[in-house]
């Protein structure tokens, strides 16, 4: 650091506030919504609140985003405020990584340890009195209580649909990254092409998911109430979905801010967070497939 | 850069605050934030401190007087969920956004709208949590710990929104930390390498650290309760393959390092005051940082001592007993440093001294009845005893708390340009230590006889030490009174206090005059 660039803070803004408020509405609309329908009470109002909610903060989204977005084309950022959001992102993505981490957790603690014991094994083995005749095999097709988790008839195979999606979360990873080599060549064509081939991967990638989801719930009975193996199954790839699905997202709106010009070879910090985002989800992916699927 | 934005830039370098309400709303400024978080978190002491009072009222002699048993358990529930989250983590962020950026000459925090944002999602999340009192069932009651079973299938409604309260804490920490680390990882002035850093500053960096990689694990485990509670999942019902226990695992892999987080910052407060008062520099910077270090990466590891007693098997038990004792040695080296730099120092014996002073001798004796709770053998002796309560109240009261008291009084006079009394500041002192440690010591001997913890009635035998402790909490709470009016005072009439404010205080925010103005290092300061 020699000459010192005078860093930019930002006057007041109405933005925080205004998410503050969208955030409160949706988790009360959220909870109240579960708890009138889980008491099979009317949930009318409840969605009102919610969906208000998640319209402020879609509008909050387009306007925060929207002023960053004005601020980096007047040229009011510098090196270093591009080092703020380089670490922001790195940090926001390293704390997702760790809400995974207790979903997998969550998933190895039942496998290596809790069924098991419940079968009988090991030096907890005593609570096999509790099930007797319950026998630990994963996927846990045979729950020790079925009448209050019902087990599922059969789990999904790996080496068809999951398989595909690897290939196709695989690819995107490696089109988003010609996209941006792309992008850093000032080459816009095939930038857009590539990117737009990224976004369409990610879609097909989902498709295939909701496919896989309606196939475990009619075909295979394999539902959230279906036991351990069903809850660690959905939570672990429902939240992987999500998160595809917002990654998309970010693509989408990147794709429409390179269709209207924006960006240049130097500055796209916003097209490269997208991109670190969307290796995350499918680093995530191949752990996913591995030790959900496969093993 | 262009004519017009420079022209915009020095405009905003040297506008003061909005004025109204709007100040506070919109607010980018990290003093103006600091403040907010500094006095959100004094009220929520006041909330918690209500109901801990109300525990004390009721346990101050054997019987059921004043409520019944479900609403003891909501007092003690509501009470440790406020104190943690509500007074002390923000207190921290409060003087993290004050003195982060003093302290490393630079403008403001990394990302300061998104600070403006991790402050305001409090307020709303605690409005939230408290309105759960108010709700049919109650609120909730079944510990800070929030033990499954207990908080999915025997609990009251209200843990509902208990979760998504605790969501929105989680993402007002999870954005303050990310602040905090980018500030010090990127806003450093000129020549400020990583170790010329103040040590608050260190300390601050290594929590942010463990709050961005802990707290998204506790918003995994409250979503894993709300799938049990209302999506039929069964992570933690045995029925269907989960276990209660893996509960505990989840939560505790969060809560552990969660502890850290409420006491590495006050370890930094207190390393900034003790040179200063002892005119001397620091004893063994470079070993602070590594201890801390060290200490933040073990508390990933040593999770399961809070399960000794739940039946995990014998290996575990024993890697987590030689991995807890592990970190006392750096703690060690902490203390050894604190009590060096005091040795054949000038010292005198200012507010902030005295409560630094007290925080190493308390927060020592809260560490040795850690590692007695450390030994597995022992531990079933006193686990969920009272023994455990004493303990973590010496390392949360004189610890962390004690640490926030005698950095405001460190600090204030900086931040508002007056002096505070100091004969009523070391009242304040005196009267909270008294009171405190009242409070809190006979807890130990109520323990290793046998008490256990959270129970609104207790056998005879119990009754003397229970009312001691009674009367020292009343007295250290209605202390805080004295506190609040200590610093309306301050701020209101004190004397003028001078930039240095202290006669050796070493450090950039000491540069700058009292009371701070609003902007500071708008250009940044060379550090030598």
């Amino acid at each position: 650091m020699t000459t010192p660039e005078s860093y930019y803070v930002p006057a007041q803004s109405k933005w925080p506030i205004i998410a503050t408020i969208g955030l409160a509405l949706t988790m009360f609309g959220a909870a109240s919504i579960m708890n009138n329908s889980t008491a099979g009470s009317d949930t009318d109002g409840s969605w009102l609140i919610f969906l208000t909610g998640a319209t402020v903060m879609a509008y909050m989204l387009f306007g925060w985003f929207g002023n960053v977005v004005q601020e980096s084309r007047s040229g009011m950022y510098s090196h270093q405020m591009d080092r703020s959001f380089r670490w922001g992102m790195g940090w926001f993505i390293f704390s997702e990584v760790m809400f995974f981490a207790a979903f997998f957790g969550a998933l190895f603690y039942a496998r290596v340890f809790s069924v098991p014991w419940l079968a009988g094994e090991g030096d907890k083995g005593a609570s096999a009195m509790l099930w007797p005749g319950f026998e630990a095999v994963w996927p846990l097709l045979q729950n020790p209580d079925t009448e209050l988790f019902p087990s599922p008839s059969g789990t999904i195979d790996p080496w068809h649909l999951p398989f595909i999606n690897t290939l196709l979360l695989v690819s995107s990873s490696v089109t988003i990254t010609i996209a941006h080599k792309a992008l850093k060549n000032n080459n816009r064509t095939q930038l857009k092409l590539w990117l737009a081939a990224t976004i369409l991967l990610g879609a097909v990638f989902l498709f295939f998911q909701i496919e896989e989801y309606v196939e475990a719930y009619t075909t295979l009975d394999l539902t959230l109430r279906s036991g351990i193996y069903g809850s660690t199954f959905f939570m672990l790839t429902g939240f992987h979905g999500v998160h595809v699905t917002l990654g998309a997202l970010m693509l989408t709106i990147m794709f429409v801010r390179i269709m209207k010009g924006d960006f240049d070879k130097d500055n796209h910090f916003g097209f490269e967070a997208a991109s670190w985002y969307w290796h995350f989800v499918d680093v995530v992916w191949l752990g996913l497939f591995i030790f959900v699927y496969v093993i | 850069m262009s004519a017009v934005v420079e022209n915009e830039l020095k405009e905003d370098n040297h506008h003061g605050p909005a004025a109204g309400i709007g100040r506070w709303l919109f607010t980018t400024n990290h003093k103006d934030i600091g403040s907010m978080y500094l006095w959100f978190s004094f009220a929520m002491f006041l909330v918690g401190g209500c109901m801990a009072l109300t525990i004390r009222a009721e346990l101050f002699q054997p019987g059921l007087q004043m409520m019944e048993p479900g609403f003891f358990n909501q007092m003690t529930t509501m009470h440790g969920l406020i104190m943690v989250f509500g007074a002390v983590m923000p207190a921290f962020v409060g003087l993290a956004n004050w003195l982060i950026p003093m302290m490393i000459g630079a403008p403001d925090m990394a990302l300061p709208r998104m600070n403006n944002w991790s402050f305001w999602i409090l307020p709303f999340a605690f409005t939230m949590l408290l309105s759960t009192l108010f709700m049919e069932g109650g609120a909730p009651n079944f510990g800070w710990t929030f033990y499954a079973p207990l908080s999915t299938t025997y609990a009251p409604p209200s843990v509902t929104f208990f979760i998504f309260g605790v969501h929105m804490m989680g993402v007002s920490s999870i954005m303050g930390a990310i602040n905090v680390i980018a500030t010090i990882l990127n806003m450093r002035a000129p020549g400020m390498s990583y170790m010329k850093m103040p040590l608050f500053v260190w300390t601050w960096l290594i929590t942010a650290f463990l709050l961005i990689a802990v707290m998204p694990v506790l918003a995994g485990v409250v979503t894993m309760m709300l799938m049990d509670i209302h999506f039929g999942t069964s992570f933690f019902n045995a029925a269907g393959g989960g276990d209660p226990v893996l509960f505990q695992h989840v939560f505790w892999f969060f809560g552990h390092p969660e502890v850290y987080i409420m006491i590495l910052p006050a370890f930094g407060v207190v390393s900034q005051i003790i040179p200063t008062f002892s005119r001397k520099k620091l004893f063994g910077y470079h070993s602070m940082v590594w201890a801390t270090s060290s200490i933040a990466l073990l508390s990933f590891l040593v999770w399961a001592h809070h399960m000794f007693t739940v039946g995990i098997p014998l290996m575990g038990e024993l890697f987590f007993m030689y991995a807890t004792m592990l970190i006392a040695v750096p703690t060690g080296v902490k203390v050894f440093n604190w009590v060096a730099t005091m040795f054949k120092g000038s010292i005198t014996f200012e507010t902030p001294m005295l409560f630094s002073i007290a925080f190493v001798i308390l927060f020592s004796i809260g560490g040795f009845s850690g590692l007695m709770l450390a030994i597995a053998p022992s531990d079933f002796q006193y686990h969920d005893t009272y023994f455990v309560v004493a303990h973590f109240h010496y390392v949360l009261v004189p610890g962390a708390i004690f640490g926030i008291f005698a950095a405001v009084y460190y600090w204030l006079p900086k931040w508002c340009g007056n002096m505070y009394s100091e004969t009523l500041g070391k009242a304040h002192f005196w009267l909270s230590f008294v009171g405190m440690n009242l409070a809190f010591f006979p807890m130990h001997f109520l323990g290793l006889a046998g008490m256990p913890r959270r129970i609104p009635d207790y056998a005879l035998q119990f009754a003397d030490f229970n009312w001691i402790s009674s009367i020292g909490a009343f007295m250290f709470g209605f202390t805080q009174l004295l506190f609040l009016y200590i610093v309306i005072h301050t701020i209101r009439s004190g004397k003028k206090a001078t930039a240095a404010v202290w006669e050796s205080a070493e450090g950039l925010e000491w540069t700058i005059p009292s009371p701070a103005p609003y902007h500071t290092f708008t250009t940044p300061p060379e550090v030598k």
